[in-house]
């Protein structure tokens, strides 16, 4: 790790400020991704504006049709909230089966979402779900949000105060992790929405994608043998030393369907 | 059995202080003064050192040294040795390559040292290292066996043409080719062991020390192998008497062979020490551990296997290439030829053999002991060709073992490489081991699982291991450098405690519970009054280590012979105060009494009177009660056994998920139950690790380690490992004192052939007739397509 200057403030403004200041800032979250990279001397930010002393940026809040959840929320809690376990079960579950304990205590929703990792679990569920990612200076939809890997809609000094979820008929998340790893290969979250079927894959490509494909099939029926036979091309996915990108798009047609069973019940 | 002698499940007695986080790694030694090292290491695979300039490093902040090869050259510091020697098959020598510790000239793998820096603090002697300017021109690089040996491929020594450095034969050619000549079928196999990363979980350690005025040298290290890493250090490459140097192994968390070594580091932090005045330590992060520790397994094999009409073994080959790394490292060639062969028939009657094994150089981390140390290579090998005879033959794979397995009344059996296996019951394991698995009801359980669109598999492995390493007397004919005896001293104190001081050293095995209860046992003191040291050359006398499952049977035999002589001296010493006949005095449940009377001393009476010895003159019996002893076994102890290993694979995934796993063993006598069941469980979960999750890649072009960390190298993990079902059928080893046989290695030696027999033949109806290990869910999904294409599906 590299020295830099460590800033904690107490408020939202305050951080926003201090990332004007000249020289690379960081606004470190959880830190899940960002500890590792300093520790492996990857990066060598200037200054760092730990956002976990503000308040304001954490909590769960459920109402009839929609949920809100603080960017600074931990997946530990996210996980746990019962009231989010009623409303919107297949996120809290997708919030358990993030990492390992540790990193659920540390980790969280917003850092996630804001950090884009290409096998994060998050970016699914907010695209499948429609979600809203609001910040310090606009609200911006789950379809305009990620823009690559590792890469989003946020402006240098922008942070991500809350999510929002409208509340779906019914969703779920499937998840196959690398073996070594235990990040998602292939993540597919199936959300049925008030604005239609909602497919999102994670860990196959290099960012977070919907497949029309499969919402079109399943807008007409949403049943797992909707998707027999369908299949997404392999073209621009993943080929690492664990999977082929055959194999990730074979995959997606296979958690796609177990993902619908399970938002069925199954 | 209660209480705590042979035979009782006593807890551990070391997990107290580790699990209150008590225990004393060396990394949790800081000397006064201690200065921090961090090792330069050379990021390109193959290159040609032109240039190193570290004058700005030298004058960063906090940085107390740096140095390079020049500089130990300047000190003559020595090359690293290679302690196992081979002879050609023509009979010509080897060339033993120059294995220094800094590249000087050249760099030949991935993380090769190439400069130390010293400094106030680790961020600082990291900051100073990225000053250091290294001008390395490349050389086109090879990491795997098969481009290694392609023609045209790129060299590594010039005076090993081809990158081979040996060529090892044992058997009878001639013999075997004649057993081929009468065979009515010949089953063929090419097979590749995958190349393992150990990670221990402890990361290596060392800190060195010098005092100036008596210029003796302290070394806290993470090895298994203390006394051998004195002994390296004294006569190859610190060059200092072995009277100034003290090793000290405290706690060490987990070795698996690959804390065996005389690796580079431990060098340098004592030469620094003495060149600084410093005490200096250095502790790899897991980074450097993947590019640094020895790595282990990578064999490229053909094996033929000759039958008879009646599926009688006649004959086996073996054609193996080892990939050795870019130098030879301590043990590395010792475990891809005499070891490898020792299991190569497996527990079967096959009366002739050869084997030939070509050691090949690559730009890739050395290779040596890994848990198993070549045995699992073997196993695989005599496994899977059976498993293939079996399928070839259309017969049983349990019945061809089964006509093949050597007979307890054929034992003690020499195979056709030289080794005598001891008396077991090979058949009986197997029987056992089809029974505690099910075997005979398992095509019920595969039709369920059909019918719920997964395929399920069942898997068999016999095995035997050539364990309590080693005789001295077939280790010194056979390559070795040194006596592979091991010592205790049992020192009984004035009011009976009892200290043993061991060579052997405990990395997670439990000596000091083991040890301990063989104490209680023979002299009837309670455990709380006996301690086991091991791992310090300033205390114990002298010692090999622990590997190669030896600890017990010939460490635990010194002990007991020992404390043999403390008994025939307590004797006496009861005999005096009794005023009875020596002959006549018995020990028994800690007490010397007169036969058939009730008078008597206790252990602890007898120990007092040792140190007091006023009722007699000591020139007849000396004061003190301390005895030492030396063990070195007549052969190696062989454990045997069988493996039923049942799976259940997703086709849509490839996800092989284990249904239930049986394993039978013969350990010979068995000390403390518990303990011998998590050897067992421990060895399970990384020879299952080998067999489905873990492999070392290198990319083939730039011989880069692409599976550099627990991000992309797959460690076995408590849930991807089923619950095991244990037994055992013990049959007492004639070959050391306690008639033990060693735990260690079984699991991680039987268990890849079970698991991959098993994903075998959960896929054959769909046509799979092969898959490398590991057998990822990938890989899986891959055969399974690849058979489909192919059109040799069987439709479910």
């Amino acid at each position: 790790m590299y020295p830099f200057e460590y800033l904690k403030p107490a408020d939202l403004q305050s951080a926003v400020k201090s990332a004007s200041a000249s020289g690379e800032n960081k606004f470190i979250a959880g830190g899940m991704t960002l500890l590792p990279t300093l520790k492996l001397r990857l990066a060598r930010p200037d200054r760092l504006i730990d956002l976990s002393r503000i308040t304001e940026l954490t909590g769960i809040r459920v109402e009839a049709n929609r949920v809100e959840i603080g960017a600074m929320t931990r997946h530990a809690d996210v996980a746990r909230s019962a009231e989010l376990r009623r409303a919107l079960p297949a996120l809290a579950a997708l919030a358990g089966g993030i990492g390992d304990p540790l990193v659920r205590n540390r980790g969280t929703i917003g850092g996630s979402i804001a950090n884009n990792d290409p096998a994060a679990d998050y970016p699914s569920a907010l695209l499948a779900l429609a979600g809203i990612v609001i910040t310090n200076q606009r609200e911006i939809a789950a379809d305009d949000f990620f823009t690559g890997m590792f890469s989003t809609a946020l402006k240098s000094s922008e942070v991500i105060t809350q999510l929002r979820f409208d509340i779906p008929k019914r969703a779920a998340y499937a998840k196959y992790p690398n073996p070594a790893s235990r990040y998602a290969m292939v993540g597919v979250f199936v959300a049925d929405t008030a604005t239609g079927i909602r497919v999102a894959v994670t860990g196959a490509g290099p960012c977070v994608f919907r497949v029309a494909l499969f919402e079109a099939a399943l807008a007409k029926r949403f049943t797992p043998d909707a998707l027999e036979g369908l299949s997404i091309p392999a073209d621009n996915l993943n080929n690492d030393l664990h999977g082929s990108a055959e194999y990730r798009a074979s995959l997606v047609s296979v958690m796609a369907k177990r993902a619908v069973a399970a938002a069925l019940g199954g | 059995m209660s209480g705590t002698g042979f035979g009782a499940s006593v807890p551990r007695v070391e997990d107290y202080r580790f699990i209150t986080g008590q225990g004393r790694y060396t990394d949790d030694i800081t000397l006064p003064g201690q200065a921090y090292a961090y090792v330069l290491r050379s990021s390109v695979a193959h290159g040609t050192l032109r240039r190193i300039d570290t004058s700005a490093a030298s004058s960063a902040p906090g940085v107390i040294g740096v140095f390079t090869a020049a500089d130990l050259q300047a000190d003559q510091i020595g090359n690293l040795p290679c302690a196992w020697h081979t002879t050609n098959v023509d009979g010509s020598a080897r060339f033993d390559p120059p294995h220094p510790v800094l590249a000087g000239e050249r760099v030949r793998h991935v993380g090769e040292p190439i400069a130390l820096i010293v400094a106030e603090t680790l961020m600082q002697a990291r900051d100073a290292a990225e000053l250091i300017e290294c001008d390395i021109d490349d050389l086109p690089a090879v990491a795997t066996i098969e481009r290694a040996i392609a023609p045209e491929a790129p060299c590594l020594w010039q005076q090993a043409p081809g990158n081979v450095a040996f060529h090892w034969r044992s058997g009878d050619l001639d013999a075997t080719e004649r057993g081929f000549a009468k065979a009515a079928h010949i089953a063929r196999l090419d097979l590749i062991n995958n190349r393992l990363v150990c990670n221990p979980m402890e990361p290596r350690t060392a800190t060195g020390a010098f005092d100036g005025g008596k210029a003796e040298f302290t070394l806290y290290l993470s090895t298994q192998t203390p006394h051998i890493e004195r002994l390296l250090l004294a006569k190859a490459t610190l060059r200092a008497p072995e009277s100034k140097l003290r090793v000290v192994s405290p706690d060490v968390g987990g070795g698996f062979g690959t804390k065996a070594q005389h690796y580079p580091e431990t060098v340098l932090v004592l030469w620094a020490a003495r060149r600084l005045g410093r005490p200096v330590h250095w502790a790899a992060d897991r980074s450097e551990g993947f590019v640094s520790d020895r790595q282990a397994r990578d064999h490229v094999t053909h094996v033929e296997l000759a039958l008879d009409a009646e599926g009688k073994f006649l004959a086996l080959r073996v054609d193996t290439a080892a990939n050795l790394g870019a130098y030879f490292s301590t043990f590395g060639p010792l475990i891809c030829t005499f070891l490898y062969s020792s299991v190569l028939c497996g527990n079967y009657a096959i009366p002739v053999g050869c084997c030939d094994v070509r050691g090949i150089w690559t730009n890739t981390v050395p290779t040596d002991a890994y848990r198993g140390a070549g045995r699992p290579e073997a196993i695989f090998v005599i496994e899977r060709i059976v498993d293939q005879a079996a399928r070839d033959l259309g017969i049983d794979r349990a019945e061809l073992r089964r006509r093949n397995l050597i007979r307890s009344d054929q034992l003690p059996w020499k195979t056709p490489f030289g080794f005598e296996y001891e008396p077991s019951d090979y058949p009986a394991l197997l029987a056992r081991a089809l029974e505690l698995g099910d075997y005979a009801g398992f095509e019920a359980r595969r039709a369920q699982s059909k019918a719920q669109g997964l395929l399920r598999g069942i898997g068999i492995s016999c095995y035997l291991e050539a364990g309590g390493e080693g005789p001295s007397a077939l280790y010194l004919a056979s390559g070795g450098g040194v006596g592979m005896f091991e010592g205790a001293t049992v020192r009984v104190n004035p009011s009976g405690s009892v200290v043993v001081l061991t060579g052997t050293h405990s990395h997670g095995q439990g000596h000091e519970t083991t040890f301990a209860q063989l104490v209680c046992e023979r002299l009837g003191v309670p455990i709380e009054q006996v301690d086991i040291v091991h791992g310090d050359t300033g205390r114990v006398q002298y010692g090999i280590g622990t590997l190669g499952s030896r600890s017990l049977a010939l460490g635990g035999s010194a002990i007991a012979m020992a404390i043999d002589k403390i008994i025939a001296k307590g004797k006496r010493i009861a005999a005096r105060v009794l005023e009875a006949s020596e002959t006549d005095v018995e020990f028994q449940s800690g007490r010397f009494s007169i036969r058939g009377t009730d008078r008597g001393l206790a252990f602890q009476e007898v120990a007092f009177l040792a140190h007091a010895p006023a009722a007699w003159p000591c020139n007849e019996i000396e004061p003190g009660l301390e005895e030492k002893a030396f063990f070195d076994p007549p052969n190696f102890v062989f454990p045997a056994g069988a493996h039923i290993c049942e799976v259940e694979i997703d086709p849509e995934t490839g996800k092989t998920r284990f249904t239930a796993y049986a394993v039978v063993d013969d350990f010979g006598a068995i000390l403390n139950p518990m303990i011998v069941d998590g050897q067992v469980h421990g060895g399970l979960a990384q020879g299952i690790g080998q067999a489905l999750l873990e492999q070392c890649v290198y990319d083939p072009d730039t011989a880069q380690l692409l599976s550099g960390s627990f991000m992309d190298y797959t460690m076995p993990r408590a849930d991807d490992l089923p619950s095991f079902t244990t037994d055992y059928i013990n049959f007492p080893s004639p070959n050391n004192v306690l008639g033990v046989k060693g735990c260690g290695e079984a699991g991680t030696i039987a268990s890849p052939p079970a698991v991959i027999g098993a994903v075998l033949d959960a896929l054959a109806p769909l046509g799979v007739t092969d898959i490398a290990m590991p057998a990822t869910p990938h890989a899986v999904w891959q055969a399974i397509r690849a058979a489909a294409q192919k059109g040799l599906a069987v439709p479910m």
